[in-house]
């Protein structure tokens, strides 16, 4: 996405170095942030309540695993560049960072890597109240499915970050490019599995869902993880979707960052 | 009180006026709003699957509380972020110095200057919503009104929680995030109680208060509210806007401002 020949490589490492001992620094800032990701947790509580309380396909326990590996999934794809770059280009703080030899992207971009290890340990600890809490839910996944679990998330973390960087290119033409983020959001929240697995969705809306980017953000990813019958899961699909979107995204980013470059008229450009 | 409401009105007209220049954005956030409902109503009805029943609420019962939610999400839009969540820049900046020698009570002066009417689309669906499900239920005018009381408790317990919060960035300022984690907790509020397993229900009750938010109001309303309940919301509201106020000026005796 963001131009990457040799040599550029020995900056990304310095800027990821760089970023990372500053998100150590805001660690409170960071339980906050991974807190206000509860809204899987909540759910899952409703879920497991109704559940109990009549016959589904699904059990109690089906519900509390896809909703604690739904919330690690999200945790480490959560992206708030639009937000970084729309304060940068209103307040003219991009200037400075067009003078570096590195594209701008690189900031955000290993911003948001750092952030996910500097967050790690935190993942930890939460992950291990819950098995304590409630030690039935605790299962091994066979390394297969850990593996394509991760590559999916790595690829639904890539393809948020391409689309909600493509949107913040909109940031040189008006001063509240959040708002699209805000509709992106919506259907975010209610059509990606965040509310309920896809399994449960009327079929019509169901099959809508797929045809959108939402359900492999963050279904398909925790689906893959979970490796079960429960939860079913076609992963090459899956990987070939999010590529495809990653790429148009990536392609129709650097087109709008040409056009919205020669607009930008921040102090000092 | 005059003196009081001609304050606030030219606060909010001046408000208004500035946000009036994001026309576009005024669309957006109408759009959001009913693209959000839309999507409340279908994820609730997924809890309702193929029965018409939720944790002992019919579908109508339960749009009460989604609307009462609704309505309070609008609020916190329109009032509290854009007034509280600047708290924090006046500590960082030291502007709250000018705040605290302006003749008007400070805590007031805060929690009213601004006001966002991004959030209006969302607090006239919520009314929306009550309305038409009451209307629906055939709820009796008296039910509604003995209703506004925990309602009219519930945006003085949301208030406070949230000015409590906010008041804590005279100490850290780097929290200014913390009251996302309250909104996320807020959002337990668009399911009944009874929807919840019983550790849950202990911390939505008693630690953050989300049962009095949405619940016990819809309760009310439908005619459900047990006096109890009721009463206790009043007494949680007088109590938390107290502590409120009193938390203000215990943590201003810490603000050293900018300079000093």
């Amino acid at each position: 996405m963001i131009d990457a020949r040799p040599g550029r490589l020995r900056r990304v490492v310095a800027l990821l170095g760089v970023h990372y001992d500053e998100m150590l620094e805001y660690r409170a800032e960071l339980v906050l942030w991974m807190l206000s990701g509860s809204l899987p947790l909540i759910l899952m509580g409703v879920w497991m309540q109704t559940a109990a309380s009549r016959p589904m396909a699904l059990q109690p326990i089906d519900f509390a695993r896809y909703f604690i590996v739904l919330w690690l999934v999200r945790q480490a794809t959560a992206v708030w560049v639009i937000y970084n770059f729309e304060a940068a280009v209103v307040e003219g703080r991009l200037s400075q960072r067009l003078l570096q030899p590195i594209d701008p992207g690189w900031h955000d971009f290993t911003e948001h890597v750092a952030e996910r290890l500097a967050r790690l340990p935190f993942l930890v600890a939460l992950v291990g109240l819950f098995a304590l809490l409630y030690p039935e839910a605790v299962w091994l996944p066979r390394p297969a499915a850990l593996a394509t679990g991760l590559a999916l998330t790595a690829g639904a973390f890539m393809t948020r970050f391409a689309v909600q960087y493509t949107l913040a290119m909109v940031a040189f033409w008006s001063e509240r490019a959040s708002a699209l983020q805000q509709l992106w959001f919506l259907f975010y929240i209610f059509l990606s599995g965040l509310m309920a697995p896809l399994t449960l969705f009327p079929p019509s809306v169901r099959t809508f869902a797929e045809l959108t980017p939402f359900p492999y953000l963050v279904y398909m990813p925790t689906a893959a993880f979970l490796d079960s019958p429960a939860f079913p899961v076609d992963v090459g699909r899956a990987a070939l979707v999010l590529t495809g979107w990653f790429v148009c995204f990536a392609v129709l980013n650097r087109w709008l960052w040409r056009r919205g470059l020669r607009r930008y008229s921040g102090m000092g450009a | 009180m005059r003196r009081l409401a001609r304050l606030i009105g030219l606060f909010w007209s001046t408000a208004v006026a500035g946000e009036m220049e994001y026309r576009v954005n005024f669309a957006l956030a109408v759009l959001s709003s009913a693209g959000g409902l839309l999507g409340a109503l279908f994820g609730l009805s997924l809890f309702f699957g193929d029965t018409d029943r939720f944790a002992g609420w019919s579908w109508l019962q339960a749009l009460v509380v989604l609307g009462v939610f609704t309505l309070l999400d609008g609020l916190t839009s329109t009032l509290l972020v854009p007034n509280l969540g600047r708290i924090v820049r006046h500590v960082r900046m030291g502007t709250l110095d000018f705040v605290l020698l302006k003749p008007v009570d400070a805590q007031l002066w805060l929690s009213t200057r601004d006001f966002s009417p991004w959030g209006l689309p969302d607090v006239l669906l919520g009314l929306g919503l009550v309305i038409w499900a009451g209307v629906r239920l055939s709820v009796s005018p008296t039910q509604a009104l003995l209703a506004l009381v925990p309602t009219v408790a519930s945006c003085v317990i949301l208030y406070s929680l949230w000015f409590v919060l906010a008041t804590m960035s005279i100490w850290f300022v780097k929290i200014h995030n913390v009251t996302e984690v309250l909104k996320a907790l807020v959002a337990a509020g668009r399911y009944p109680m009874s929807a919840y397993p019983a550790a849950y229900r202990v911390f939505f009750t008693l630690v953050v208060p989300v049962a009095f938010l949405t619940t016990v109001p819809a309760e009310t309303f439908i005619g459900r509210g047990q006096p109890a309940w009721i009463v206790g919301s009043v007494l949680l509201a007088l109590l938390l806007f107290a502590a409120s106020r009193a938390f203000f000026r215990f943590a201003l005796r810490f603000y050293t401002s900018a300079s000093s």
